[in-house]
């Protein structure tokens, strides 16, 4: 079953607000004034982003504060706590490890990219592939790549570098060597929403503005590929190694780029090449090579780059994409490679009491979310500092930030120091301790309370390590029993069921990973048992065979053929995002974002699907359930239970008020000496709201008593 | 709230068979009163025991009969009096009859509230060994019948936990008596729970009631003309540790109403004029946006945000195996039929058994409220139900979306050079270990979600009743049970030690040399400065590097200190591993119990002693020493009953005698002999 685009979320502007241009869609701005401050330029201080549209200029900038290194929303010092409130937090709150993969090192990438003739021939032989050639498959991978870190991880930078091109642009002024850029970027620098936008249709102008030849010939002495490497070690000279992690990512179809030439003049380049990226390695840069192969000529990795990146003879087979026999799945693997892993944690994992072992998590899945907001000053745009104090309550008195907490118990104040509460939930001296094993059908699908996290072993501190992960990990899966290991969590110590996870693999590369998923278990105090809140003294009804068969008839019919847990968009998230790009644009249309998540429709209007629906309907619901639905609903209409019970309170209540002279009562002053279910009943009789304290109450009939 | 005030009695056994697990029993009703402390203030407790020696109930005054159950508390608003009750559960010497004790709670309850309504809720805890008494006319089930009659008609539910100690043999007598229990469920006014280990004890009872709230009620539509009624509740939900006000401690001490709360004010400043604060209604959103900040008023959102229709909508049903279990990413929900809707109970109960039968599953799209701003995708599982009056229903869990899969790359495992691959023989090294460290040996299954409670906040509310008393004291040890679900089963690893001993042996682990120490151990396991150094001079004797040093001890078990000595006795025997530490925990505690007693300064330390000669006496009990207790306590009494007179009487109110046959088989005294213990002593001294 398809899911093709059923309707387009935007049309909500078009249709209400008219034309959809998407100035016009936003209502007036809260502060009326700040659409005068939008004439103005804005604060000399600012840095502008050169725009053609003057007036959005204040509205988009760039962000001019000062803090090149980590989320600015989430400063050290934590004074500028931005979202106080929480309202922009999710339903569940932050978990830690998610905060904490947030704030591991930054990230500068240099991608560098072969733009050789032989990059800009049709990649397949295949006539259905409209002879799309290798250089549109990194352009895409790329772009996609710079899409995503816009969003999840825009602290990180990139720099987009070509090689063996007509042009030059470099600081060094070598020859085959452009860097790619847009705007006042600098060349290493956080993505933009230009930079996306124009890196993506750079095929249209790239011949005529860069150009392809081949940079390493016989004849010239010229070497294209040290240039480059020589190029990017430069760009990524700022930033410390220690924070910062810094690669460099080489893409070609040219597996041994030496081969134009012989002699002595080959070896000596070889060997500069290859020293040059010994260097930049030893600065502590990586080097990772993303090659792309031919359907007719595998790329072959001991030519040349083996070498240059220093790999063993048993990683070779690792680097090699699987045979490209579609482009499409070669773009899935760049993508993939593209990423790179950021780890959560380092835990010990005690086995026994003797074996302990060292793992890494890593959070494969996670909720996005639409990222952080700051507050800026509506009439300058300015952005805003949070500065927080703390007042006693009691006093008046300002303090700071106090040490000390109390819970209310037994009606006393009892006191706790920090140290006390963090050591109360420090229940178990390790990180991860096996407990057990037991078998799969343990693991109900209700023991579920976050998204799991990813264990794979390491032998950075402890040797061997992997060994006993991969020996456990084989015997789990052979046996079928998952691990129950207590996780020493110091925010939340928890039972996490440790299930293996076999490798699996597609022809668009690794689908799973091999390893081990750790899935936090609920307490019983987690637990609940909704379905037995509603008991009632009789067997529940079940379902007949004939039912069930007739149900059965329906799930085959409504089958999702290869459904993917990962097929879906968030619609709710993109369309954020697209308001967001089409804002730092400056475009005024607004993006349509189609909704994957909703069903179907067509397809479940097919007779096949219709016919299998109101046969499962008719034997659970019974022949005329629609009739008797729409009979009810009009009885109901016409004396629903509830009017039937509002109409007896009152009546009830004008029997109860008549009892009573209101007037007199009134004039008297006695009203105050009136229980408030007796006010209540006058309230009642004539259609008042009953709300409020009793003084509000008395008002309220002296204002109907018209006194 | 007054709406979900709640009345409960509590229905303790605590006849021979129970004194097992008596410490556990007063620990998990001792949690319940100590959240009830801090959550619900105006919930009334009562508290029955049966199996007792003495008989104290209305009914037993008024009719006769109802033998060997004691009213201990009677129902009230909860206060230290409830806790004060639990702390001095008696140990019974009479198998105790539930059925008597649950008329008594029942009566209690109506004698007390009448035909008010309110939620009351009766809490057995039985481990049903002993035979019922018969009915003077009629048989037990009807007598259950009846019990059940009078429960609906008040609307009064029960909570029964049986708990059976591993080992024991069901025999007719407890196959009867979980039949009456199990009569009760059918009746609909009960739930029973079997538990067979203290830590599942402790996670049996329900120690805070939270009132299931729907989080949506409409319909689930198949198609725009087929429709279910369901209702859709949380089915687990993260119980939080509570969160804990900032204290001010500016208020002065003879301010009796000082709130000590600390309000927190956010100012807004903008940096370029660091002293002008912006007001509220100034303020404007920036959404970032790669190094751009797109400033967006919250009414310019709404015109254009995503905006879903509220609704459940199925997509479609897939396979269970394309659903990996790794990916369910939230707390689970439950989607039930409408209740009293037989058409949607059967439109619900066919389709969950149809998935049951083709192992499929149903993909749906929730949007639970109007207004919300994005939608779940999630996947129904069914819920097939094993109790007749329970209907079946779904098990909803949210899948994640594109975004949120990181496709991360790792090496597989047959690529990984040969010295990381583990050989035949450390494979089945492996085999072995996997297969014998079994957790859930057939109907036996340990440490189950349901029944396991969270050590964390067990501590914390215990140690919160601890500070109210004593403001200074420390935080207590874990306790035995609650080290259950942190660390492997000692017993188990005994039994298994070759078993283990050749896992360790199979596999090499050797310490990075490259990698300084020090950051390893600092990162590999959390150590406090202080352990870090003891456990450092321990372990480097036997084994060396950062094995050793992973291993701390988490506590410094095998002293018996200051600040809470029953604690620290309670640690010490916890650590059973080995059977020499049972009796030298005896020993510490009686020469920290003499000592105590000695230097009391005009009865200063009595109230301590007191707590550990009960502590000792209890563990005696436990662990069938009663000669260590009753030689100390004639000792003790011998060489102090003069200067000390007081503390005795004190030791004999609360009767802390002697411990008889009753109790302990072992023991040669008989009940008489402890009855008058103090008084025979002073009748001889005189």
């Amino acid at each position: 079953m398809a899911h093709g685009p059923m309707k387009l979320v935007c049309r909500c502007l078009s249709h209400t607000v008219g034309p959809s241009r998407f100035a016009f869609a936003f209502l007036p701005s809260p502060s009326p004034r700040s659409r005068t401050a939008l004439a103005v330029s804005p604060p000399p201080s600012l840095p502008r982003s050169p725009s053609p549209k003057p007036h959005r200029v204040s509205r988009i900038f760039q962000n001019p504060l000062p803090a090149p290194q980590g989320p600015i929303p989430r400063s050290e010092s934590g004074a500028m706590d931005l979202d106080p409130e929480g309202i922009f937090r999710d339903d569940s709150d932050e978990d830690d490890d998610n905060v904490q993969e947030r704030e591991a090192t930054k990230e500068m990438v240099v991608y560098l990219v072969d733009a050789s003739p032989k990059m800009f021939t049709p990649a397949t032989n295949q006539a259905d592939e409209k002879g799309e050639t290798h250089f549109h498959t990194i352009v895409n991978c790329i772009t996609q790549s710079l899409k995503t870190q816009i969003i999840g991880r825009s602290y990180d930078e990139v720099a987009i570098c070509f090689f063996n091109t007509k042009e030059k642009k470099n600081l060094q002024d070598l020859a085959g060597v452009y860097v790619y850029n847009v705007g006042d970027r600098d060349p290493l620098d956080r993505p933009t929403a230009k930079l996306i936008k124009d890196f993506s249709c750079i095929e249209d102008s790239f011949m005529s503005n860069i150009g392809s030849r081949y940079g390493i010939t016989a004849g010239s002495r010229e070497n294209t590929l040290y240039n480059a490497l020589w190029v990017a070690q430069a760009l990524l000279r700022k930033g410390s190694v220690k924070t910062v992690s810094k690669r460099i990512l080489i893409f070609t179809n040219e597996d041994d780029p030496f081969g134009a030439i012989t002699g002595a003049v080959k070896t000596d380049m070889i060997r500069t090449t290859i020293q040059r990226a010994k260097d930049a390695q030893d600065l502590g840069l990586s080097i990772e090579l993303l090659p792309l192969s031919r359907p007719d000529e595998e790329f072959n990795m001991s030519h040349f780059y083996a070498d240059l990146i220093s790999l063993d003879g048993d990683e070779i087979t690792e680097y090699l994409p699987s045979a490209g026999e579609k482009l499409e799945d070669m773009t899935d693997q760049l993508r993939k490679r593209m990423m790179k892993k950021r780890r959560v944690k380092t835990l010990s994992f005690a086995i026994t009491n003797d074996v302990c072992i060292e793992v890494n998590t890593y959070a494969l899945t996670r909720p996005t979310t639409p990222g952080t907001i700051t507050w800026l000053d509506s009439l300058s745009n300015i952005p805003l500092k949070t500065e927080r104090s703390f007042i006693c309550n009691d006093t008046g008195a300002l303090l700071q930030d106090p040490q000390m907490r109390f819970q209310m118990y037994n009606d006393m104040v009892v006191k706790f120091s920090v140290r006390e509460l963090s050591e109360v939930k420090r229940v178990s001296s390790h990180h991860l301790r096996l407990l057990g094993f037991k078998p799969l059908d343990c693991l109900k699908d209700y023991h579920n309370l976050r998204p799991s996290t990813f264990i794979y072993p390491s032998d950075e501190h402890i040797f061997g390590s992997t060994r006993v992960f991969v020996a456990l990990h084989s015997s789990m899966l052979r046996l079928g029993r998952f691990a129950l290991a207590f996780y020493g969590n110091s925010t939340r110590p928890q039972l996490v069921a440790l299930v293996a996870q076999e490798e699996v693999t597609s022809s668009a590369g690794q689908v799973e990973p091999p390893g081990m998923h750790m899935i936090y278990l609920p307490y019983s105090d987690d637990i609940r048992y909704p379905e037995e809140v509603h008991v009632t003294s009789d067997d529940a009804p079940r379902a007949t065979d004939e039912q069930i068969k007739k149900a059965s008839n329906l799930l085959k019919r409504i089958d999702l053929k290869n459904f993917s847990v990962c097929q879906f968009a968030n619609p709710a998230l993109q369309r954020h995002y697209g308001i967001l790009e089409a804002l730092a644009l400056g475009e005024d249309e607004m993006p349509d974002i189609k909704d994957e998540t909703l069903p179907d429709e067509e397809g479940l209007a097919r007779p096949g699907v219709v016919k299998a629906i109101d046969e499962f309907k008719s034997s659970v619901y019974g022949e005329n359930y629609d009739q008797e639905e729409a009979e009810a609903a009009a009885a109901k209409a016409s004396r629903g239970d509830a009017s039937k019970k509002r109409k007896a309170i009152t009546d009830a209540a004008s029997l109860k008020s008549a009892a009573y002279d209101w007037a007199e009562l009134a004039d008297n002053g006695k009203l105050k000496d009136m229980t408030v279910m007796e006010l209540k009943s006058y309230l009642t009789a004539h259609g008042l709201p009953l709300s409020g304290k009793k003084e509000a109450l008395i008002s309220r009939i002296l204002t109907h008593l018209g006194k | 709230m007054a709406r979900s005030k709640e009345a409960l009695v509590l229905l303790l056994d605590v006849g021979p068979s129970m004194h097992g697990v008596l410490q556990e029993v007063k620990n998990i009703c001792s949690t319940l009163v100590h959240k009830k402390l801090v959550y619900n203030r105006s919930d009334e407790i009562g508290i029955v025991l049966f199996g007792t020696k003495e008989t104290c109930n209305e009914l037993a005054k008024e009719l006769g009969g109802y033998k060997h159950v004691t009213v201990a508390h009677d129902i009230k608003v909860v206060d230290e009096g409830t806790s004060q009750a639990l702390q001095n559960l008696p140990a019974g010497s009479v198998p105790g009859d539930f059925l008597d004790a649950i008329v008594v709670g029942l009566d209690m309850v109506i004698r007390k509230f009448g035909n008010t309504k309110g939620k009351r809720r009766l809490c057995l805890i039985t481990s049903t060994q002993y035979p019922l008494r018969d009915p003077p006319e009629g048989t037990k089930e009807d007598q259950v019948d009846t019990i059940a009659d009078q429960m609906k008609r008040h609307d009064i539910k029960m909570e029964c936990i049986v708990f059976t100690e591993p080992g024991v043999h069901h025999n007719s007598v407890m196959e009867e008596n979980d039949r009456l229990l199990y009569q009760f469920r059918n009746r609909s006014v009960a739930k029973v729970v079997q538990v067979d280990s203290p830590t599942s004890l402790l996670g049996a009872l329900k120690t805070r009631n939270v009132l299931p709230v729907t989080i949506f009620r409409g319909d689930l539509e198949v198609s725009p003309n087929f429709k279910i009624k369901v209702w859709v509740y949380k089915k687990t939900a993260e119980e939080k540790f509570p969160t804990l006000k900032k204290y001010s401690d500016k208020a002065p001490p003879s301010d009796k109403f000082a709130s000590h709360e600390v309000k927190v004010d956010y100012e807004y400043k903008s940096v370029i004029e660091p002293d002008k604060v912006v007001p509220p209604d100034q303020r404007i959103k920036g959404y970032l946006y790669g190094p751009q900040v797109v400033p967006i008023s919250s009414a310019e959102w709404e015109a254009v945000k995503f905006k879903p229709e509220k609704g459940v909508k199925l997509l479609g049903f897939t396979d269970r195996s394309s659903i990996s279990r790794h990916h369910f990413m939230k707390d689970v929900c439950l989607f039930m039929p409408e209740p009293g809707n037989t058409k949607a109970t059967l439109a619900v109960s066919s389709i969950a058994r149809a998935m049951h039968q083709m192992n499929k599953v149903a993909i749906v799209r929730c949007v639970w409220r109007q207004g919300q701003g994005n939608v779940a995708l999630g996947v129904l599982t069914p819920n097939i139900s094993s109790v007749n009056n329970v209907q079946d229903s779904f098990y909803f869990n949210v899948l994640p979306f594109a975004e949120d899969i990181r496709e991360f790359q790792f090496r597989s495992f047959s690529s990984l050079p040969s010295s990381s691959q583990p050989t035949e023989e450390q494979q089945e090294a492996a085999d072995n270990f996997v297969k014998m460290l079994d957790l859930a040996p057939p109907g036996r299954e340990v440490l189950k979600p349901e029944f396991t409670p969270n050590p964390m906040l067990e501590r914390f509310y215990s140690y919160l009743d601890l500070k109210a008393k004593q403001p200074d004291a420390n935080v207590p040890p874990l306790e035995r049970c609650l080290r259950r679900i942190t660390e492997p089963d000692p017993d188990v690893i005994d039994q298994q030690t070759p078993l283990i001993q050749n896992l360790g042996k199979a596999f090499e682990l050797k310490e990075n040399p490259k990698k300084k120490k020090a950051r390893t151990q600092d990162r590999l396991a959390y150590i406090d400065a202080g352990d870090q150094a003891k456990s450092a001079a321990e372990t480097s004797a036997e084994k060396d590097g950062v094995l050793g040093a992973l291993y701390p001890p988490s506590e410094n078990i095998g002293q018996i200190r200051d600040l809470n000595p029953v604690q620290d006795f309670e640690a010490m025997l916890a650590k059973r591993s080995s059977s020499t530490w049972v009796q030298k925990a005896i020993e510490e505690m009686q020469k920290y119990t003499a000592a105590l007693l000695e230097n009391s300064r005009e009865g200063d330390n009595y109230q301590k002693a007191l707590e550990c000669f009960a502590a000792l006496r209890k563990a005696c009990i436990i662990e069938q020493e009663p000669e260590e207790f009753n030689q100390f306590l004639t000792k003790t009494y011998e060489r102090l009953k003069d200067n000390a007179a007081n503390f005795f009487q004190l030791l004999s109110s609360r009767n802390i005698s002697l411990i008889s046959k009753e109790e302990a088989p072992d023991s040669d005294v008989t009940e008489e002999m402890a009855r008058s213990f103090y008084l025979k002593q002073e009748a001889a001294s005189q």
